[in-house]
């Protein structure tokens, strides 16, 4: 059957014909630079992958000069808010968002209200997703309510598709609980994804614990609340054999324990998020809420831990955590504001910045393109929708076209968003996505958003 | 006297060079004279608004930042969030610009939270005080007990007593460092101004990294206690059992209570203060809280043309 959020089944639904000229074609698996090449789509599928393509009449032509065109990126981890937080986000305006930054599918996470605990609320998301600009899939709550005392019909929810389990926004406290959560999900086939954060440890911490926190007088949350549940969780996958995935990993250790877990042959996957790659709890001293964010911005050592982890192969995705709050909450100060901030816009202009152009390690265009497409897709079953490439003929045309050198300056009243808590308001940013093609349709053309 | 320059705001000790500090302590020092006159007043600030914009509740800060603008012939407002529209959902950043609409020039803030203030200073354009800010500073807090401590040490009728220096002074801050705002603020100014400075407590009440703070650490209150010349007790919070961070108020008194028995082992002419209100019979017992009271009243009184001196550098000096 198809997978969830898959509303044309395999078909495109892009009409006409867009050749996509002069770019860089970057294929998870490719050449690692890519190669010389422009891209023909017909009627919502790759027909042509070939340097030096005559314009077919009446083809819309897409200037990819400088550009690098790789599949439509994937996001494992969106906060969309619908339904229950319509003032901070819609299943529309995220997906419009998630356009601009590249993708062409993202997984709903399920702290709604109500929370995506059952297949009605679950398949009310997905006719949500199904107008909107880039494929919305869900992600189901691996307990009622996200209340971590019951299994949620994890059953129910897999038979209308969902892949992907976790009560994100918290972590399954209860380790007996998760026990049974992985064992029952084995059976069915799904990923369990935890959010690491024993909530004893953190005590509520609202930053990163450390020289900072310190300095400034507000709570920390040690790194060990992160840690501790990512070691216990390795062990539970070791345990029942279940597919595990560790959502937005931010500390050197936990990415660590991920390295070992895989040397042992363990099933498990880890992402980390664009702005852990980016940010340090140095921020917090601005008290700016923007930087409020769980896991916290960590210390220098660990942003670097975590570059070193995706140019090692530790990391399998990027992900956003892209989480919308209205502006009003974010206002308040410090300690009082909602954690969480928008990411989809500037993902992979910073992900580039830092994992391709940084001063360590770099990664090359293609290897980026599998940790923002080609990986997470398959984690979320979604390559079976023809997401995350390789860019072939007879494909579905889901293209993200990245101009790497293009400079512009974030601003949140300018997102796609409804919301405005980008962490990189004011800064500069290189690396832009030009166009974004969905199931053939543009979406996105130079970077502005079509509908 | 040079003209140190100050930013609009003061929102802390942290970004205060020790010039600027000792500025302010002589400027509290030339006030500190408009008490004893007949009318306490001066018309530095005439036609100015010093509004006080509390989200927490305090008297004692409140009154004194009050009467520090009185004094200088300032009109003053209150605002306290449990009389307010607060209560009623208005955020802070709507709070404070309503404030501010009926034409302020100064705001003195508390809050809760740390960092409320500079948030508030990111809004209005009026300055802004920090009047405490959860855990994070108390800066006028910490002026004033720099002026205690040096008009305590100096001889009298000096212009700003002992010059404003502190080198060569130990000085021990005994208690919850970790939740207190007065501590991270006394610790910055006293190191400014060249003391020595010993934070005191157990490991629970200590901040989790020191990293970066210009201090000593001892857990051992008696191993450190005959080297003090100033002990500088914290309040402890009752919540602290709560959270696990200590057995009982019996066993703080017991390992870090300023008692009798250590009092008797202070330095000749160690200083004892306390930022109030005291916890009397757990950081200090009651007999020696007696014995050193004079001070801790100096402290109060002293916060009076301590804050007439950040009003008038903030309002009425020259920038």
């Amino acid at each position: 059957m198809s997978p969830v959020g898959s509303a044309v089944g395999a078909g495109g639904r892009g009409t006409g014909t867009v050749l996509v000229r002069g770019g860089t074609v970057v294929d998870p698996g490719g050449p690692p630079a890519g190669r010389r090449a422009d891209v023909l789509v017909e009627d919502g599928r790759i027909v042509a992958v070939t340097d030096g393509l005559e314009v077919p009449p009446g083809a819309l032509v897409l200037d990819a000069g400088g550009c690098l065109v790789g599949p439509g990126l994937v996001d494992l981890h969106t906060h969309l808010r619908q339904p229950g937080g319509e003032a901070a986000e819609t299943v529309a305006t995220g997906a419009r968002a998630a356009a601009l930054g590249g993708y062409t599918a993202v997984v709903a996470m399920p702290n709604t209200t109500p929370a995506i605990d059952t297949a009605s609320v679950a398949r009310d998301v997905l006719a949500l997703g199904r107008p909107a600009t880039c494929q919305v899939a869900v992600a189901g709550a691996i307990t009622v309510g996200r209340a971590g005392e019951r299994l949620a019909p994890l059953g129910e929810l897999a038979a209308i598709g969902v892949r992907l389990f976790t009560d994100d926004g918290r972590g399954v406290q209860d380790g007996g609980l998760m026990r049974r959560a992985l064992e029952y999900g084995r059976d069915l086939g799904v990923v369990l994804a935890e959010h690491c954060e024993d909530e004893a440890l953190a005590a509520g911490g609202a930053m990163h614990e450390g020289a900072w926190s310190s300095r400034l007088g507000i709570a920390g949350q040690p790194s060990l609340a992160e840690e501790a549940m990512a070691a216990r969780d390795i062990g539970l996958a070791r345990l029942t054999g279940a597919r595990l995935h560790l959502l937005h990993l931010s500390t050197a250790a936990s990415l660590a324990l991920v390295a070992a877990a895989k040397a042992e042959g363990l099933p498990v996957t880890c992402e980390v998020t664009p702005h852990h790659l980016s940010l340090t709890d140095a921020e917090v001293a601005s008290f700016d809420a923007r930087f409020r964010v769980n896991p916290p911005l960590r210390a220098a050592d660990d942003v670097a831990a975590a570059r070193r982890a995706c140019t090692d192969g530790v990391v399998d995705a990027l992900a956003t955590d892209h989480a919308p709050h209205p502006v009003e909450a974010k206002e308040a100060p410090f300690e009082e504001a909602p954690p969480g901030m928008l990411g989809l816009e500037t993902a992979l202009s910073v992900a580039f910045s830092v994992l391709c152009r940084g001063d360590g390690p770099t990664l090359s265009p293609a290897a980026l393109f599998g940790l923002c497409a080609a990986r997470p897709a398959a984690i979320a079953g979604l390559d079976a929708d023809g997401q995350g490439g390789p860019l072939q003929p007879g494909a579905v045309a889901h293209l993200c076209v990245f101009d790497p050198d293009e400079t512009w300056t974030v601003s949140g009243a300018e997102s796609a968003s409804r919301s405005r808590n980008t962490p990189y308001e004011g800064r500069t940013l290189t690396g832009r996505v030009r166009h974004t093609l969905y199931r053939g349709e543009v979406v996105v053309r130079d970077a502005r958003a079509q509908r | 006297m040079t003209e140190v320059a100050l930013p609009r705001h003061l929102l802390g000790i942290a970004g205060l060079d020790r010039a600027a500090i000792v500025e302010l302590l002589s400027l509290a020092a030339s006030f500190s004279e408009v008490a004893e006159r007949p009318i306490p007043k001066v018309p530095a600030l005439r036609g100015k608004t010093v509004a006080t914009v509390f989200f927490e509740p305090s008297t004692r800060t409140r009154l004194s930042f009050e009467s520090a603008a009185r004094r200088l012939s300032a009109d003053t407002m209150t605002f306290t969030a449990a009389t307010s529209s607060v209560t009623k959902g208005e955020s802070l950043r709507d709070t404070v610009e309503t404030i501010e609409a009926m034409g302020v020039d100064a705001l003195v803030v508390r809050h809760r939270a740390a960092g409320a203030p500079a948030l508030v200073a990111r809004w209005v354009t009026a300055s802004v005080v920090n009047a405490g800010d959860g855990a994070h500073e108390h800066p006028t807090q910490a002026l004033l007990d720099c002026y205690t401590i040096l008009e305590a040490l100096a001889p009298p009728g000096a212009e700003l007593p002992g010059g404003g220096d502190c080198s060569g002074l130990s000085i021990g801050i005994v208690g919850d460092v970790a939740h207190s705002r007065v501590a991270r603020s006394c610790a910055l100014a006293f190191e400014a101004l060249g003391a020595a400075v010993t934070l005191v407590g157990p490991r629970t009440l200590l901040p989790p990294s020191l990293e970066g703070w210009p201090v000593a650490v001892a857990s051992d209150l008696d191993a450190v206690l005959g080297e003090l010349d100033v002990v500088y007790l914290l309040r402890l919070q009752t919540e602290r059992m709560r959270q696990a961070r200590l057995p009982s108020l019996e066993e703080y008194r017991e390992r870090f209570g300023l008692t009798e028995g250590r009092a008797r082992r202070l330095r000749p002419g160690a200083l004892v203060l306390h930022p109030g209100p005291m916890n009397r019979g757990v950081e200090i017992d009651a007999s020696v809280a007696s014995e050193h009271a004079t001070l801790v009243t100096r402290q109060v009184r002293n916060g009076v043309p301590t804050r007439m001196a950040v009003l008038f550098r903030l309002l009425g000096g020259a920038r």
